[in-house]
Parts: C-alpha cells; structure tokens; sequence
C-alpha cells in the first residue's frame, strides 16, 4: 500500500471549485442578507425622496419662505408653516420641561435601593405600561378625562399669571399647554427607561467612594451619580424630544389646529403632524405637496435630533 | 498599657463605643426632601396610568357588557344610530398587522443574521445599526405618508397592503434589534462547533443557530406587533377607514386605532362610547402581546 492510494482523489482546492449545491446555497443566502442589511438604509433614502418627489411642487413655489409665513389657505393657494413649526417645537419643549424632573427623578427612584426589589419591579413594569398605551389612547383620555379635569386649575394659573402674556388668553379647551403635558407624559417612559439604564451602569466604586468620603445617599446621587450618567440622561432626553416632535395623534385630538401662532399657551395651536393628520384627508394639489413639504421638514428635524441623541449615547455606552 | 499622659483609648473601644457619625441637619434635611421628592414624581408618573387604565375600565367594560356579543359581530353605526360594533375593524387591524409582519419579519430577521453573522462589526454593519437607529425615530406619520407615496398612489386606492406597508416600516427596527440580540446570545463554540463540523453558515444559520434564537426572534415579533396594534397615524391615508367589511385588500380597511380616532373626536355619545370599548380591546391585544413577550425572552436554550 502506497501513500498514494490513501491521499484524496483531489485537494480541498479542487474540492472547493466543484459545483456544491450547499455551498452555492450559502453563497445566495449570504448576498441575500447583504442585499437586506442595504435595504434598510434604502428604505430610509427611499422614505426622504418619496417625500421630496411629492413636496417638490410645493417646494418650488414657496421655496424657504415657506418656513415663515402664517398663512394656510387652500382657496387661494397660499401655504406657509410657521404656525405649526412653532407649535411642534413649543409644544415638546414645554413637554420635555415637565418630563424631564419628573423622568429622571422615577429613574433615580428605581435606579436606587429605597424599596425592595420586590416592590420595585412592579413599579418598573408599571412604567413600561405607559409606553405600551397607544398614543391615539392618550389623545382620547386628554379629550374626555384630562381637558376637563386640569382647566379649572389653568384657569387660575390665568387669573394670577395672566399679565404674563404665555397665559394672557383664557384656557381654551383645545390647547398647546394642556397638549404638551400630554405629551410629557407619553415620552416619560423613554426617559425612565434610558436614564434608569444609565444610572444603574454607573460603576459601583463611584457610590462606594462617595460613601466612604462621608456622602450621605442624596449626595452621592446628586453630585457623583447624577454626573456620572449625564451622557445617558442627556440621550434619553434628546430620544424623547425626537418622540415629542413627531407625536401625531394626541396633538391632532388635543391642540386645537389654529394656523396662527399665538403666545399664549393657552389658545390653540398647531403642530406639524396634527395638521397632516387632519388635512391630509381632503388634501390634493399643491395643499398635497405643502403637507408632504412640512413632513420633509419634520423628517429633518427629528432625523437631526435622533442622529445627535444616538451620538450622545453611543459615547455614554463607549464610557462603559 | 496605657500611659498616663495618653488618651485611656484600647482598640475594642471603637467596637463598644458608638462613633459619632452624626450628619449635619441641613444634609439629612436635603435628604428627606429629595427622597419626598423622587416618591412624589413616582405618584405623579402613575397616577395618568392609574387614570387611563380606570377610565378604559369603567367605560370600555360597560359598553361590552351591556351588549356582549354584538359589539364583536356588527358593523360601526352611522351617527345618531344606536347599538353597533366593531367587527370589521378588529379583523383589519389583524390583516393589516399580519401584512406589516410578513414584510418586516424576513426582512428584519435575515438583516439581523447579516450584522451578527456575517458582518460581525464591519462598516456596512455599523452602518445598518445606525440606519435601524434613525428608522427607529422616524415618526409613525411619516411611515404613512411613505406607504401613501409608493402604495396608495401606485394602486390608486387606499387598502389594507398600504397600511400593512406603513406598518412594517415602524416593525423593522424592533425586529430587527432583537433578533440581533437573540443571534448575539449564542455562545461562540455552537459557531465553532458548526464549523468543526463543516456546516455552511446557511445550513448553520438555519439548522441551529436561528432555531437557538427562536425566543428572542418571537419577542421582536410581539414587540413589533404590539406597537402596531396601537398606531394611527400610519393608517390615517393608507388603510383609512370602512364603514363596512372590506372584501379584498385591495380596498380601504377600517382598523381599531382609527376608528378610536374618528368616534372619539365625533359629537355622538354612542360613537364616544363605542371608542373606549375598542379602546379597551386595543389595550389589552397590546397587554396580553407584551407579557407573551416577556415570558418567551425568560426562556433561553443557551
């Protein structure tokens, strides 16, 4: 018996330059998956011109002119946004200025060890629910629960503050101000949850430090803790102003769709996507093209948040 | 022992003795306060969960008692018509979320292998990471008006598929991130072990590794379906709305989310009614899909 007869017939070489339907099988599969994992960034290039396309006669008539002019009048065929570019920004600003005490305050609340776990896990899981609540819901509880329920208190905000101009108008039942916390409370779970991630990756030794130099609990939140998740925290708000931004529905049920801007937070008000939501429907034409034209517009803003609160986090995970 | 001139101090004194760790008033004072403080936004935070989960009790429950079976079997009532139900909506919200799934679950699943399998970190994978990320904030009306653009106009009708289209756009991302989560929580020897054994990454991929990441696939896919059970605005010009049954899909569909929407808004009592009855469904499809959720990603094969 010689070596020869032993040794394959023909090496892995050869073997592998044979028709091998496994192996071609796999090769189709793998160029598949990279044809999808492409089409994921298509689907976003493909969202963005399928709105331009569509918002580009608008866009030639109105050009940047557009984003400041008060004017939304389909007869005459004149449209301008800044009612409703104002209102979207106001209303999650003031949203987030509610959400933002409240969310990092529950997040240090389930973060630390004031309860036992067994109680906290319920409450953990109570706040996802939040997050799990169709927005159309919350737009729905605002009409018939909370509205009614908060305007006797805006009506004395009103008649103590109203040499303020924010509530020189009296609280009308469709408004910016009860709108936003709405909306507050529809993106406290983004914050909750992120910064909550972020407090609780915290290196332990930090708090062990801060204890052993004499920090009480409180301390050792608010000026070793606290700053330590600041990344995070800062994220978690940047994703919920990318939420409250493009929030529709209970904007469309709640704020009233005035195509003015007003100071005061108690009149109505409009925002970008509750003006789509409510005249998309009778919409063609160059009101079509305006509305795709502010969807484009909310696109960038939110697509600028999003990529700015994904850099902030990415850094904080980085840090970990 | 201890010399006259020193302090009278022995080591078990410090033991005995209780050290004075007194912590000034103002501190434990900041203390107590913001300790009140964090429980009162818990209570502050709970409390519209507590409110909307009530309201949808009191008023959903008591239109789907007074009249059981017909809220489930009869169509929507025109105004000012008692009675009625919402049997068409529930079936579109179904369909259009099974068209939203069958787009985005082979989509999401096999974009996930390719980051995790095959991409393992590269430039087009970090790149699809950051494309699921940005997907992710797109806002829901956004999707709609996307799924108006390529579907609606396209077939020149509103339907089911434009809202099922609309739909997947807001399902990719979920689905995609938890897959990737699933493939990521296999350990490296099975790919090893799959190797050794001269498997093809397909043959691997789909006799063990996805089988392995089932769970996690499963939870992205109720996760997924859970949000868009809920979403509204992405059918607001895609699916619309029908009074009736919707006899193809190729015709506009009443779904749940927005016939909430058009009864709640309307100044009829029996359609505001009718509203929280279909909200009260809505929840509780989303409740009972997410605790489904939870209890498939607690089993795990590795």
């Amino acid at each position: 018996m010689t070596l020869q007869t032993i040794a394959p017939e023909e090496t892995l070489i050869q073997s592998s330059q044979k028709f091998n339907l496994p192996r071609l099988i796999n090769r189709l599969f793998y160029w598949l998956t990279v044809l999808l994992a492409v089409g994921v960034g298509v689907i976003l290039l493909w969202i963005t011109y399928s709105l331009l396309s569509i918002a580009f006669p608008a866009i030639a008539q109105f050009n940047i002119g557009f984003l400041f002019t008060q004017v939304w009048n389909p007869v005459q065929e004149l449209y301008g946004a800044l009612p409703q570019i104002y209102g979207t920004i106001v209303s999650s600003i003031i949203a987030l200025l509610f959400a933002i005490p409240l969310g990092v305050g529950v997040a240090i609340f389930l973060s630390e060890n004031f309860l036992p776990s067994k109680v906290l896990t319920p409450i953990a899981f109570l706040v996802e629910l939040l997050a799990a609540i169709p927005s159309v819901v919350y737009g729905m509880w605002g009409i018939f629960v909370f509205i009614p329920f908060i305007l006797p208190l805006l009506q004395l905000i009103h008649q103590w503050f109203g040499w303020i101009p924010l509530f020189s108008t009296s609280p009308s039942t469709r408004q910016m101000f009860a709108t936003a916390m709405v909306l507050a409370i529809m993106i406290l779970p983004t914050i909750i949850a992120i910064s909550r991630d972020a407090l609780i990756s915290v290196p332990p030794q930090l708090r062990q430090g801060a204890y052993g130099l004499g920090a009480t609990r409180w301390e050792a939140i608010t000026q070793v803790l606290v700053p330590a998740a600041l990344s995070g925290i800062i994220g978690s708000i940047m994703l919920a102003l990318g939420r409250a931004l493009g929030e529709t529905m209970a904007a469309a049920m709640l704020i009233g769709n005035a195509n003015r801007v007003n100071i005061s937070l108690f009149a109505p008000a409009s925002t970008i996507s509750a003006l789509i939501a409510n005249q998309f429907g009778e919409a063609s034409g160059l009101q079509r093209s305006s509305l795709f034209y502010l969807a484009l517009i909310l696109m960038i803003l939110t697509l600028v948040v999003n990529m700015l609160a994904e850099f902030i986090v990415s850094r904080f995970q980085q840090v970990e | 022992m201890s010399s006259p001139n020193q302090p009278d101090l022995n080591p078990g004194d410090f033991a005995s003795s209780e050290i004075n760790y007194s912590v000034a008033q103002g501190r434990k004072v900041f203390g107590n306060v913001m300790t009140g403080l964090v429980l009162f936004c818990v209570a502050l935070a709970l409390l519209p969960l507590g409110s909307i989960l009530f309201m949808l009790l009191t008023n959903g429950l008591s239109r789907l008692f007074t009249d059981f079976p017909s809220v489930f079997t009869e169509l929507p009532p025109p105004p000012l018509v008692d009675g009625g139900g919402f049997r068409n909506a529930i079936i579109g919200t179904l369909v259009t979320c099974f068209i939203g799934a069958l787009i985005s679950v082979p989509f999401g699943v096999l974009t996930a292998i390719y980051t995790v399998e095959f991409g393992q970190g590269n430039r087009l994978s970090q790149f699809v990471r950051f494309c699921t990320n940005v997907l992710s904030g797109v806002p829901s009306i956004i999707a709609g008006l996307f799924a108006y653009g390529i579907v609606v106009l396209a077939m020149g009708t509103f339907s089911a598929i434009a809202g099922g289209v609309a739909l997947s756009v807001l399902m990719l991302p979920i689905i995609i991130r938890t897959t990737e989560e699933g493939l990521k929580s296999i350990p490296r020897e099975v790919r090893q072990g799959l190797v050794g054994i001269g498997a093809t990454n397909f043959q691997g991929v789909f006799s063990v590794i996805l089988p392995a990441a089932l769970p996690f696939v499963a939870t992205g896919v109720t996760l997924a379906l859970a949000r868009a059970a809920g979403e509204t605005a992405p059918l607001l010009f895609t699916a619309l709305f029908n009074q009736f049954d919707a006899r193809s899909l190729r015709e506009p569909t009443a779904t749940l989310s927005v016939l909430i929407y058009n009864y709640a808004i309307a100044p009829y009592k029996n359609q505001n009614e009718l509203a929280w009855a279909a909200a009260l469904i809505v929840v509780l499809m989303i409740l009972s899909v997410s605790i489904l959720a939870r209890t498939l990603t607690s089993r795990k094969v590795y």
